[in-house]
């Protein structure tokens, strides 16, 4: 698309900067002329200002005339090559969107084969391989480590990924759904239809399902709300629902923190959450390392020791 | 010999204190953010955080410190080689007090967050409107007293000064153009890609006229007169001045290479940014040659030593600055360390030595005395202050190149060797001796008080009788 909505304008700036720089040399050439003969001391001007100021009239120095010319004669030619005189595209054809087109084709050129030498392979073959799970890991450091942290522990609002809990399954296809898809785990308001006395008594029976202490009182009354709505999501017994993302509540793992406060606030505000999806920005040979490095995270044992 | 009256030295005495005190202010609080790099625990309450601190320190050194150097030594020159007292002096008085007020009211706004968020121009509408006001005062007040001279030539100091009045007022009133929603916050007229291009065409000329055209104005006046010397050549300040004045205004382009501006821009600014080398250095080598036949000084007037190294760094740093300018230069050294280094060899190196030379040759014409206090102060000054700007600037270069050479390092996959973190972790040791040549380099600034405050105490306030106009040969 052209950067100019006339030719006019075009025509404008090639014609102020080609007058520019033959002027900024006219200046130069006007000037260039030596009036000292070599070994004569140039004069001064004349002229005397504030007592003792004066000015000599020395020729300009010709390194420096010279220095001059080849910037301005550089000018004139990076000008007939580049863009830069309007609409002129230059005659090598450069343009910035371009270079970077071409810089992208030969890193894919180059990088692509190194990936795609796995794709072939069984995601818990490539969890096994040294060479994908070094490549995996940097992957890791460089687009999943701002939210699930450098060492994959995750922390509030984000899974912690080398604990074998899974949100949404933890077999390798599973796994490879969650980072090219991505998810959207929502879980509703309770707040405003419980109130709070019921919040209560439902938070002190989520925690009871993780053996923490509660109350008994609330605990019972809590069983029955939970039976009656929470279970359709997390179920009559509390694991939970991978398949929609619903979380376990009965293993003491706590994505938004397992504390009195931290659950009930969870229950009467609800929570909405996002992973995003990788697989167009990324391509199918990163997606397939990182899987298989998530995936290793939580099964593979020598990985883990290290 | 008959005299008329007198030269009006009053303002220039102003000015010229103000220049020692805002100095230390604006370094003081550039030494502050430079140790907020190195330990981030000192970055205290919204108010004193890194964030609000930076366009303080850059307004402070550049407006506040440089800005007075740039009154007081105009106003001097401009009354001495015109040989006739300040134009419409109430109006010079005005500069003064309403120039202080600008100031006073960044040091305020600034740190309370009240900010356009243009670099080098963050204060907001009422303020703008008040530079404007104080700098058209200047240019009657300048261009007043130029017209009314008794010698037929204009010096060609008052040519650089003149140009500067004229291109600041310029690039002011357009850069600022901005809708003001309440007292303390605008919004900028200009969107996108067309407001980067006029807030840098601004920021460049900034440096081209504000930090560069005006403190060569003050080098054409201060190198010949303390070495004793006529100026090496008319015709190289001829030459040099047009060109240098017509190829700033098109350098701007070169602060957005491989942005949003369109190619045929950046690729116009590159070209103009190395015509402007040569322009660059007509004025070092018409500072420099002036001394031929007083080189010997430099051994024993530690005045002219900071005049002429100023020159040596004004050299070193045009010369950096087109070279950074070409594409692939900038691809390595945009948004480094090398950029800041890059502006503190030519703020710390050029615009301060050659304001604190002119204002040491200044302060004892301007209180009755010979010389300064002491001359030793003057040396060890000196030498602070140079090993403070080596320093400073050899500690960024490298740490610039650095995180250059880190940040486009891949590995074997084509990911990135190190991350955001690890590159900021290797540059503290280098930030920490940028903070070491400030604190020098303040340091040197308070010496610099003590002199002046010395020499001020053990004078009194004179101003110079205007000699009558003798006729001269042509």
């Amino acid at each position: 698309m052209s950067d100019f909505v006339s030719d006019f304008w075009s025509i404008w700036i090639s014609a102020i900067v080609i007058i520019g720089i033959l002027g900024v040399g006219a200046l130069l050439f006007t000037q260039s002329k030596t009036n000292v003969k070599k070994g004569e001391q140039a004069q001064t001007m004349g002229h005397v200002w504030d007592g003792d100021l004066e000015e000599y009239n020395n020729p300009l120095p010709s390194w420096w005339m010279w220095m001059f010319y080849i910037t301005i004669a550089f000018a004139v030619g990076y000008l007939a090559l580049y863009p830069g005189l309007g609409k002129f595209p230059g005659l090598r054809g450069w343009t910035s969107v371009g270079q970077y087109k071409e810089e992208r084709a030969q890193a894919e050129a180059k990088y692509q084969p190194l990936y795609d030498k796995f794709l072939k392979q069984d995601i818990k073959v490539v969890a096994a391989d040294k060479e994908a799970q070094e490549m995996g890991k940097r992957f890791y450091l460089t687009y999943c480590m701002q939210c699930h942290g450098a060492d994959a522990r995750g922390a509030k609002g984000f899974p912690n990924l080398t604990d074998s809990d899974w949100l949404y399954g933890g077999t390798p296809e599973q796994v490879h759904q969650s980072v090219a898809e991505g998810h959207r785990g929502q879980m509703p308001a309770w707040g405003a239809a419980f109130g709070e006395e019921k919040v209560k008594d439902v938070t002190n029976y989520v925690l009871s399902l993780s053996g923490k202490k509660a109350d008994a009182e609330r605990v019972s009354r809590g069983k029955e709300t939970f039976a009656a709505t929470c279970a359709a999501c997390h179920g009559a017994d509390g694991k939970g629902n991978q398949a929609i993302g619903a979380p376990n509540l009965t293993d003491n793992i706590w994505l938004y923190g397992g504390t009195e406060k931290a659950v009930i606030d969870t229950i009467t505000n609800g929570r909405t959450n996002q992973m995003p999806a990788w697989k167009d920005f990324l391509g199918e040979g990163k997606v397939h390392l990182l899987t298989a490095y998530v995936w290793g995270l939580s099964n593979n044992a020598p990985a883990k020791a290290k | 010999m008959e005299t008329q009256s007198t030269y009006n030295y009053k303002v220039v005495r102003q000015f010229a204190v103000m220049t020692v005190i805002w100095g230390i202010v604006g370094m003081l609080v550039g030494v502050i953010i430079a140790a907020q790099l190195v330990w981030p625990d000192l970055n205290v309450g919204p108010w004193l955080h890194f964030g609000r601190l930076r366009p303080l320190h850059t307004n402070a050194v550049i407006f506040a410190f440089g800005g007075s150097a740039l009154f007081a030594t105009s106003y001097y020159v401009v009354q001495r080689t015109s040989q006739v007292r300040l134009f419409a002096e109430k109006l010079a008085g005005f500069t003064f007090w309403g120039w202080q007020l600008v100031i006073v009211l960044a040091v305020v706004t600034l740190p309370l967050g009240m900010t356009t968020s243009k670099e080098y121009a963050e204060l907001e509408w009422p303020i703008d409107l008040l530079i404007t006001v104080v700098w058209v005062a200047y240019a009657i007040v300048f261009f007043g007293t130029l017209a009314t001279r008794k010698v037929k030539h204009i010096y060609v100091a008052n040519w650089f000064y003149g140009a500067f009045i004229l291109a600041v007022a310029l690039l002011h009133i357009v850069n600022s153009m901005e809708i003001p929603v309440t007292l303390t916050k605008s919004y900028s007229v200009y969107a996108g890609a067309i407001d980067a291009m006029v807030q840098w065409w601004y920021g460049h000329n900034a440096v081209g006229f504000f930090l560069t055209a005006a403190f060569l104005g003050m080098m054409y006046y201060f190198v010949p007169k303390q070495a004793g010397r006529p100026v090496f050549s008319y015709r190289l300040s001829v030459v040099h001045f047009w060109a240098l004045i017509f190829t700033y205004m098109w350098a701007g382009p070169h602060h957005l290479h491989y942005t949003a501006l369109p190619d045929w821009t950046q690729s116009v600014g590159m070209v103009f940014s190395l015509i402007l080398l040569a322009p660059s250095w007509g004025g070092m080598i018409n500072g420099i040659m002036t001394l031929s036949g007083a080189w010997h000084k430099l051994r024993t007037d530690p005045v002219l030593k900071f005049l002429v190294v100023s020159l040596s760094f004004y050299g070193m740093s045009t010369f950096e600055g087109p070279m950074m300018s070409i594409k692939t230069v900038n691809a390595l050294s945009h948004y480094t360390d090398w950029t800041v280094g890059h502006v503190h060899s030519g703020a710390l190196g050029w615009v301060g030595f050659i304001s604190i030379g002119s204002i040491y040759y200044l302060l004892p014409r301007l209180f009755g005395r010979n010389e300064m206090h002491s001359t030793k102060l003057i040396e060890a000054h000196f030498w602070l202050a140079t090993v403070g700007v080596v320093l400073y600037i050899a500690a960024l270069w490298i740490s610039g190149v650095m995180q250059g050479l880190m940040w486009r390092a891949l590995n074997i996959d084509g990911t990135l060797t190190y991350s955001f973190a690890e590159v900021v972790k290797a540059t503290y040791p280098y930030h920490f001796v940028r903070f070491l040549g400030g604190l020098l380099y303040l340091v040197g600034m308070l010496l610099m008080a003590y002199n002046m405050f010395r020499t001020i105490s053990a004078g009194r306030a004179v101003n110079a009788e205007i000699p009558a106009v003798v006729a001269h040969a042509h």
